[in-house]
């Protein structure tokens, strides 16, 4: 890139390029065509899919196999990415960024769309050669150059990341033991009924659990050779992931005015502290619904989804954000499950738990006076969506909560009311065909 | 946007729809074969409810505020800009499921043998969707979606901007 010391002026600007700055530049691109729009990325390639890094290093994708959109993207919306290169440091009172290539970009409004970095615990012989952490296409790229040679891998931490890049390893042949320092693997995601299901699931495809330990060493001289565990057993590997979890990466708010706590703090206008600074996804920290208070939540849904109340509202169209929980979608060495909420009950008086266990098909929901706050499905994953949908819409269940869970659950347990605004179609008192004709413009029905 | 609309009070339940759209979207597209001769016998693209009285069928509403789209982790879930239907590229899909999660309809289904997820694309090759051309009692129509689907992610509070 050519050092330039003339600023580039830019109406939006966005630091990042994944899915909050993607789900900003589409939604400011639906209101306002022309405005100039720059992004900033210091990962050198177009907006790809972080969730198939696993898939790339089975070697089951290639990078252009997952890139998010299509290559023509940025041409198509008018957008200047600038890719490679990093932010280094803002200037809130002038609207200067200063980039690594030693050009400024003056920008009218701002969006943190940064992401996470990856928690490092402080532990002996982290910097030795065939430790890794499992975030970028960099990390996939050089395991996947490093794993060549590898015979056995120690992940550290049995959340969503660990178990995505162990079901990788297993499938290049590379045995992998996870050690999680909690009682259970994917503690945070899913309730312990669950977590145990996951985890006979991972042993039966030949990973080795260890849990309530945690790594205090990686021994070796250069290379790594193995672990030692806090209880002093050593465990061989060649290899080690270390996936104990990301923090909201808040570098760029050092010594500004943006109030941070966990996260960037933003409210539900997805603007922080400062004015026309807004921020979105990982890096950030919004309102959960399920907790009424702000959170970081960091999954795919709620970045895409924050980024585009943000570029509503950085576009001037004024947008709420209702709030956004956890969720997500796990399906790793053929087991399907899907959770959101909270899973496991605070122990308020007012709260129900529902569930049903049956062949190995696992179904719970977790209801806060009659509204689901939490849910977790194994296997007959199904009918979940329509379930979450009523955890977002904060619909009180209490005429149908029994049939949450039922095998035929569906838009037909609900009040006839709520049905009927669901699936928008005319009431029971109008019941003819034509009724709906005031809704639709143009009907065709059977021949 | 088009989307299917069901009238609950003609429908009886029969499933005709479910199994025309299962041939319609078989490699044969002939029902005999599909349920009987076709090796992968494909999916219905929507599912039929019924509970005492109340029957009717479920498939895609192509939401203005699409979730499925929102939540979708590769960008196979999309938008088709010159029909507006909410559309799956089968190559991009991966069967990581995160856009069921999100559907407030339960109108995706996984196939599982394929690993991509399945749903009703309005039948991009007819006029009139397989299901609504074949319904015996007219129960189900298509057309124009003008009253826009619920706004589930955010609600707007203030119109108008200078922009655009
Ligand atoms: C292996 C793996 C599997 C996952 N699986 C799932 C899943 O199944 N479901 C799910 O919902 N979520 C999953 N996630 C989480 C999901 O990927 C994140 O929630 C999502 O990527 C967050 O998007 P974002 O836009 O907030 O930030 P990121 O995707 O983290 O992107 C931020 C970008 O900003 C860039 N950046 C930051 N600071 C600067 C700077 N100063 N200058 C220039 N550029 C900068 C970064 O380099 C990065 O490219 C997974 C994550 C990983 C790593
Ligand atoms: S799949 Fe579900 S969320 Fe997506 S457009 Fe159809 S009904 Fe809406
Ligand atoms: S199952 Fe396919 S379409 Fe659905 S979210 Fe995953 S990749 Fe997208």
């Amino acid at each position: 890139m050519m050092a330039n010391r003339q600023a580039i002026g830019t109406e939006y600007l966005i630091i990042g390029n994944s899915a909050g700055a993607i789900g900003a530049a589409e939604a400011l691109r639906e209101v306002d065509r022309h405005g100039v729009l720059t992004m900033v990325s210091d990962e050198p390639y177009p907006a790809y899919c972080r969730p198939l890094l696993a898939k790339y290093l089975a070697g089951e994708r290639t990078v252009d196999e997952m890139l998010f959109r299509p290559a023509d993207f940025y041409a198509q919306n008018d957008i200047t990415l600038l890719s490679g290169n990093r932010v280094k440091r803002l200037e809130l009172d002038s609207r200067v960024a200063h980039l690594e290539s030693g050009e400024q970009i003056t920008w009218n409004k701002l969006l943190l769309a940064t992401g996470g970095v990856p928690i490092v615990p402080k532990m002996g012989g982290v910097d030795k050669k065939g430790v890794f952490t499992f975030l970028t296409l960099e990390d996939a790229q050089a395991i996947a150059s490093f794993a060549r040679n590898a015979g056995r891998a120690v992940v550290v931490g049995g959340g969503l990341i660990g178990i995505s890049v162990t079901e990788a390893l297993t499938k290049l042949g590379i045995g992998v033991t996870i050690v999680e320092m909690k009682d259970r693997v994917l503690n945070t995601i899913l309730d312990e009924e669950a977590s145990s299901i996951a985890e006979e699931n991972l042993r039966q495809a030949g990973v080795a659990v260890i849990t309530n330990h945690t790594v205090s060493e990686i021994s070796g001289q250069a290379f790594t050779e193995g672990v030692v565990l806090d209880s002093g057993e050593g465990i061989p590997c060649d290899l080690v992931v270390i996936a104990i979890g990301v923090l909201p990466r808040t570098e760029l708010t050092l010594n500004t005015e943006i109030r941070v706590n966990r996260g960037i703090v933003v409210d539900l206008y997805m603007s922080t502290s400062y004015p026309g600074v807004y921020s979105c996804g990982d890096a950030a920290e919004a309102y959960d619904f399920v907790y009424a208070a702000n959170r970081v939540t960091p999954i795919w849904l709620n970045a895409y989804i924050g980024g585009r109340i943000a570029g509503h509202n950085m576009a001037g169209i004024r947008t709420e954000y209702r709030g956004g929980t956890t969720m997500n979608a796990l399906s790793y060495f053929g087991l399907d499950i899907a959770a959101a909420g909270a899973v496991t009950p605070s122990d308020e008086t007012n709260c129900e738990v529902i569930s049903r266990r049956q062949d190995g098909i696992y179904r719970k929901v977790v209801l806060r006076d009659d509204v689901v706050t939490g849910m977790v499905f194994v296997r007959e994953i199904e009918k979940s969506g329509i379930v979450f949908g009523l955890m977002r819409d904060r619909t009180n269940v209490s005429s149908f909560k029994q049939g949450l869970l039922a095998d035929d659950f569906g838009l037909a347990y609900f009040p006839e009311e709520l049905r009927r605004e669901r699936l928008r179609t005319p009431g029971s008192g109008v019941g003819s065909r034509s009724a709906a004709l005031g809704e639709v413009e143009r009907l065709v029905s059977g021949e | 946007m088009n989307r299917v609309y069901v009238n609950e009070q003609v429908c009886m339940g029969c499933g005709l729809c479910q199994v025309y759209c299962q041939a319609e979207h078989s490699m044969s597209k002939d029902i005999i074969k599909a349920f009987n001769r076709d090796l992968l016998r494909p999916l219905p693209g929507l599912r039929v409810e019924r509970k005492g009285p109340v029957c009717f069928p479920v498939q895609c509403q192509h939401c203005d505020e699409a979730w499925c789209v929102y939540s979708c982790l590769t960008g196979a879930m999309h938008r088709d800009m010159a029909t507006g239907a909410v559309v799956v590229d089968r190559d991009r899909c991966v069967g990581c499921w995160t856009c069921i999660v999100a559907c407030p309809y339960g109108a995706l289904v996984r196939n599982t043998t394929a690993k991509v997820v399945a749903k009703c694309d309005l039948c991009p090759e007819r006029e009139v969707p397989v299901c609504v051309a074949n319904c015996p009692n007219e129960a189900l129509m298509v057309g124009e979606d003008r009253c826009g689907s619920p706004n589930w992610d955010c609600h707007r509070v203030e119109g108008g901007t200078e922009a655009g």
